[in-house]
């Protein structure tokens, strides 16, 4: 593999349902290309977690996956509300999530820690009424 | 322990992938918020939960586990059980209570995922 691979998926951002769609493919994809299972399962739940939050707080927006031969890189990019204090939201169990997302299993405040957890580095560019780009790498 | 097992000490009806009740599982994690479930990684692990919706399945199928118990009598729509069919994940759905569910495996020797990433 000398060209890195790129995925481009649209994160539909009206339907919970389909959430995580765009991480099961990326899944499947990297099986595929034989990667070790547990690269596959750091990059897709980091990924799956980062879908689902483009998903409830960003009303959808892009991912892309980069794969190269050193490492994976997942950009995750909404034109949502922004983050106005990221260090508060990098704490585990801080959550801006209504009550509703909390009865479909998420906004526990745990997203973005398990997004930094399972990834090598987590970047997050975000402004207030512009939106967020967090991008993680895994290397290989 | 083997799927059956659980099916048999919970007494659970399964709703799909009978034909993998003889796989091994080695650890359980019972909660009905899908990111405390995202925090821990162990391989060949069991989900049970009383949260009904797609998400089950999708959280389960990115951390690799091989069974889904539904507990307190929930079911699952049929969307769900082909998702999980799809994944070769063993769906059952059992009238315990999480707690007495979660205890019963414990003490029959599913421990719980005690370490995380």
């Amino acid at each position: 593999m000398s060209e890195p691979l790129i995925f481009h998926f649209d994160v539909d951002g009206d339907n919970f349902t389909s959430a995580g769609q765009a991480s099961t493919q990326v899944k499947k994809n990297l099986r595929q290309l034989g990667l070790s299972p547990d690269i596959i399962r750091r990059v897709s739940i980091a990924m799956y977690e980062g879908e689902i939050n483009m998903v409830i707080h960003a009303n959808g927006g892009t991912a892309d996956v980069i794969v190269t031969e050193q490492y994976i890189e997942i950009i995750l990019a909404d034109k949502g509300p922004g983050i106005p204090n990221v260090e508060q939201a990098m704490q585990e169990g801080f959550s801006t999530a209504t009550d509703s997302i909390r009865s479909l299993g998420f906004g526990a405040g745990m997203g973005l820690p398990n997004m930094k957890r399972y990834t090598d580095t987590l970047e997050i560019d975000t402004m207030v009424g512009v939106g967020t780009t967090i991008t993680m790498y895994v290397y290989l | 322990m083997k799927i059956s097992e659980i099916r048999d000490l919970l007494g659970a009806e399964v709703l799909c992938c009978e034909e993998y009740l003889d796989r091994d599982v080695y650890s359980a994690c019972g909660s009905d918020m899908m990111s405390d479930v995202l925090m821990y990684v162990k391989d060949q692990a069991v989900l049970l939960t009383g949260l009904t919706n797609p998400q089950v399945i999708r959280t389960a199928e990115m951390m690799d586990m091989k069974c889904i118990v539904f507990v307190r009598s929930k079911k699952p729509t049929e969307a769900m059980i082909e998702m999980a069919a799809d994944d070769d994940i063993v769906m059952m759905a059992s009238d315990m209570r999480m707690y007495d569910a979660c205890g019963t495996l414990y003490v029959n020797g599913l421990i719980g995922t005690a370490v995380h990433v």
